[in-house]
């Protein structure tokens, strides 16, 4: 047997790449029907949760649930709502300041992800560790402890604070104020994983550059910006659409950081803590589609102007 | 690490006086701003071990006047944490092992096996990845009720082990294996699966463990979805049963300090002991994604 498919593939061994080329016609696929056995169960599945969902949920955006289920189409009528309740732009505008808040931490990993590739630096693994470990660590546990942190009575931040004079803020309790404590909380836990992107980007530029600039005389700063950054523009970029995406999403902090007792809490939505208020605690897909999707849209938009704005500004030489 | 083997290479051979001046400044730099990352922690643990008295006490109490172990052992008293445990170790090994299977096949088929519309069936597959979770949890969460899949483990797996996300991280590390590596295992009459079971599959090793911390992470730390598929307190995991501590009315500050600490430790400490892995795991799937 094995003699025999090596005889035949002597014969043709020359040619074997012309022949996977033009293998339409002549040679059979080799792979027959294998292929399908090993996609099948992955796009059934994505089918099956994922794909029809998206459907149906756009449907649901037109449709009122009763008490007891049951799904009426009511047209625009949830979208409407959406815009007239005041409570969904609300949750817009915080939603997108916290983004905001995360895109000024790239600045801040780029620092120190330079910082972190300087040649020669000692201990570069441990402040590695150092700074990654709040990205693995549980959103829903961390959100307590930077609770504690910002309690307004007995924190540990404001009785610091104290200590120049400055009085107790009303860090989670006060409307907007809060998103800065979420916010900073935001930048704390994604720190690490920008780092290890822009580290990954920065050992791919050439030293010689830095060598050269250096010859010239340039400073560090200089070096940063005319030679690292320029260089790293595909890296930041691509956490640029991440971070919005994930910043778009906020959900465990402002879920945990925000409790149902507190007095901003009517303020203080983010898109989908009032996607799950809406869907899962009053019960009303509808509305709570028409959040998603609206959502997804924007979601969409924002993410299409990046790369819009990207294709004039970046330089993947 | 790579650049820390890679840098006595380009700086020994020049005098670095100067250099090491200037790493001074960046240590200094570097250790504040350590200090800042690791200070919730720090805190959290001596909170932790601290009476509550202590916890709430102004000015604060930088250390505890005795360490309280007890807080620890109270935990299990105050919540269901080792079912809730249990819950979180049986949907993160499910759902590792779910995904590695499910995505290195397909993966695998769309980036070495011709299939007809193949490149078009990816190109539509991949366009998930652009949708947030909110678009589809509500019919998602239907299907699992329908299927009484409600408070249960599978219920909370079985959605996300199908992964176009790791489909795409599988397809671009077998894409770049070599093509003699196939053609000779077929000379000696391999079929399609025993190429990819018994050359290919030892060979993503690296993209395999990648995979699997990504979504080790993922389906540790994941709130929403469990949040919204489980109601009763001991079949939930640790994410959502760490976050229903807050919503208490009597709130023991010590205790809920030492549960979110024992809550997080499990992935720290694989992560402390599996850095390397783990950061170049997320460099590699964050680049390619």
């Amino acid at each position: 047997m094995t003699q025999l498919t090596a005889s035949r593939s002597s014969s043709s061994s020359g040619g074997s790449t012309r022949r996977r080329r033009g293998a339409a016609g002549g040679v059979a696929n080799p792979d027959g029907l294998w292929p399908w056995l090993f996609v099948l169960p992955t796009l059934l599945g994505l089918a099956v949760f994922y794909f029809w969902p998206v459907l149906q949920t756009g449907y649901y955006s037109f449709t009122s649930w009763g008490v007891f289920g049951g799904a009426e189409f009511v047209g625009l009528k949830n979208w409407v709502d959406l815009v007239q309740s005041g409570v969904v732009p609300r949750a817009l505008v915080n939603t997108l300041l916290y983004t905001a808040m995360l895109l000024l931490g790239i600045p801040i990993a780029i620092y120190i992800a330079n910082l972190l590739n300087r040649p020669g630096l000692r201990f570069a693994a441990f402040y590695r560790v150092l700074y990654f470990a709040p990205f693995v660590s549980m959103p829903a546990a961390i959100a307590l402890v930077w609770g504690m942190i910002f309690n307004s009575q007995y924190g540990i931040l404001n009785q610091f604070l104290g200590v120049f004079g400055i009085q107790a803020v009303h860090w989670t309790s006060t409307e907007w104020v809060a998103l800065i404590a979420i916010g900073i909380v935001g930048i704390w836990s994604a720190l690490g994983f920008n780092i290890i992107i822009l580290g990954a980007g920065l050992r791919s530029i050439p030293t010689d550059l830095y060598e050269a600039a250096r010859i010239d005389g340039a400073t560090n700063w200089r070096q940063l910006i005319s030679i690292t950054v320029p260089l790293l523009s595909p890296s930041i970029f691509f956490l640029f659409v991440l971070s919005v995406i994930h910043g778009m999403e906020l959900f465990d902090l402002i879920f945990i950081m925000i409790g149902d007792s507190n007095p901003i809490k009517g303020d203080t939505h983010s898109m989908v803590s009032l996607f799950y208020r809406e869907a899962f605690i009053s019960n009303d897909k509808g509305t709570g589609a028409a959040i998603a999707i609206l959502l997804m849209l924007i979601i969409g938009i924002l993410t299409a102007i990046q790369f819009w704005v990207q294709r004039r500004w970046i330089s993947f030489d | 690490m790579t650049d820390v083997q890679k840098a006595p290479r380009t700086v020994t051979r020049k005098p670095t006086g100067g250099r090491r001046g200037n790493n001074i400044g960046a240590h200094i730099i570097l250790s504040i701003g350590g200090f800042i990352m690791v200070f919730p922690f720090l805190w959290q643990i001596l909170m932790s071990l601290s009476s509550t008295a202590e916890v709430t006490s102004v000015p604060p109490t930088l250390w505890p006047s005795e360490l309280r172990f007890d807080n620890f052992l109270e935990v299990f008293r105050q919540i269901p944490f080792l079912d809730q445990f249990w819950v979180s170790v049986q949907v993160a090994v499910a759902t590792v092992v779910g995904q590695i299977v499910l995505c290195s096949l397909a993966g695998y088929a769309f980036a070495r096996m011709r299939f007809a519309a193949s490149a078009i069936i990816f190109a539509v597959m991949l366009s998930i990845l652009m949708i947030p979770n909110q678009a589809y949890i509500i019919p998602q969460y239907q299907i699992i009720q329908s299927l009484g899949w409600l408070d249960t483990v599978q219920g909370i797996v079985i959605p996300t082990i199908f992964s176009a996300f790791g489909t795409f991280l599988m397809r671009q590390f077998f894409v770049n294996l070599p093509k003699e590596l196939e053609e000779a295992a077929r000379l000696d009459g391999a079929n399609s699966f025993q190429i990819f079971w018994k050359v290919m599959l030892p060979l993503a090793r690296p993209s395999i463990g990648a995979l699997a911390i990504v979504t080790i992470l993922a389906a540790w730390n994941n709130l929403l979805w469990p949040l919204v598929v489980t109601s009763r307190a001991e079949d939930r995991p640790l994410s959502v049963g760490i976050a229903s501590l807050n919503g208490q009315y009597v709130i023991d500050y010590p205790v809920m300090m030492a549960a979110s600490l024992m809550a997080m430790a499990p992935i720290l400490i694989l992560f402390i002991i599996m850095q390397r892995q783990v950061m170049e795991g997320l460099a590699h799937s964050g680049l390619k994604g």
